[in-house]
């Protein structure tokens, strides 16, 4: 039950007060577990990912080997995912919350499982010598860990997830260059939404 | 003081319909009821902050789905009576409110759903 519905009954049928009171307990209840949403997430720290990404996107292409490719991109992962977990830490106890509470640990269990099976994928195409699908499969993974995570985080973070998912879905099923798409998406998306959330919800 | 019945508190807000089940019981257990949190949007304002040691405006204005002004309103009543603690600041050079539930905002609440529950047992118990 949405806070902001009011359930009140429009029926004329009376309505014996213990219902009345159960249904404030209820509506307590569900406020309070709405508003445990983790609204730790740094605008800075995503804003500086993607700064980050763009350089990285740059530098990927132009490597002209895979491996050198691939290093780039998982530099990049430790760096951009250090700096947004850092930054994030830093709000978090900023605003007196402790960055492991009941949402941050459900928005981390949200995350996790997409962002394994990106992994054991670029393992495995990779150990395949066969690089070209991972931009895609990267993208659209990402895009499904933050549209999961993001229930439990401020609204704002599906909504960067489904454009995650569908940039992923047009590389993979359009010939738009890869490398472009990995810099407009983890460059240009973290960078906008991270302003987004910057102004919204703070630092 | 006792004319003033359960019903009275309870349902100031409620649908006239609820003024008619169990309107002969449980006076003293709505005497006490806190007017100020019964109010719906009030009630969410101080749950949603007895959740979270601090949210901000944006944070209330959100998830509560409120206007601006519906929700500055509605805060101050609550600041008033001392329920919640507002606090502003700049996070760079954007302004930044933000509340906190007080102690007598969090024993207010508890006072009133130690209330609901009383209730709900006095008429179960009928």
């Amino acid at each position: 039950m949405s806070p902001a519905q009011k359930p009140r009954s429009a029926s004329p049928e009376p309505v014996a007060l213990h219902e009345h009171a159960e249904e404030n307990l209820r509506y307590i209840r569900a406020t309070m577990e709405n508003a445990t949403s983790f609204t730790g997430v740094s605008g800075r720290g995503y804003f500086l990912a993607g700064v980050s990404a763009i350089v990285a996107a740059w530098l990927a292409a132009r490597q002209s080997t895979q491996a050198a490719w691939l290093l780039v991109w998982m530099l990049e992962l430790l760096l951009a995912g250090g700096v947004a977990l850092g930054m994030t830490a830093f709000k978090a106890s900023r605003q007196g919350k402790p960055l492991w509470s009941s949402s941050g640990r459900k928005l981390l269990l949200a995350f996790i499982p997409a962002m394994t099976a990106g992994g054991v994928l670029t393992l495995a195409l990779f150990l395949r010598n066969d690089t070209t699908l991972l931009p895609g499969i990267w993208l659209c993974l990402y895009g499904a860990a933050v549209m999961t995570a993001g229930v439990w985080s401020v609204r704002i973070l599906p909504l960067m997830g489904a454009l995650f998912l569908s940039a992923g879905s047009l590389v993979l099923l359009t010939p738009v260059p890869p490398d472009l798409m990995l810099g407009l998406s983890f460059g240009g998306l973290h960078i906008v939404f991270g302003i987004l959330v910057w102004r919204h919800h703070g630092g | 003081m006792v004319a003033k019945s359960q019903m009275q508190e309870i349902s100031e807000e409620a649908p006239p319909a609820m003024q008619v089940a169990g309107a002969h019981n449980s006076q003293e257990i709505g005497n006490n009821l806190d007017r100020l949190i019964h109010e719906r949007t009030r009630l969410a304002l101080v749950s949603a902050l007895a959740a979270n040691p601090v949210l901000s405006f944006n944070d209330l204005k959100s998830l509560l789905q409120m206007s601006d002004g519906n929700l500055s309103a509605h805060a101050r009543k609550l600041e008033d009576a001392g329920y919640i603690a507002c606090s502003k600041s700049f996070d760079g050079r954007l302004p930044r409110t933000e509340f906190r539930l007080t102690e007598s905002g969090r024993s207010a609440l508890q006072r009133y759903i130690a209330h609901m529950e009383a209730l709900i047992l006095a008429m179960k118990n009928l």
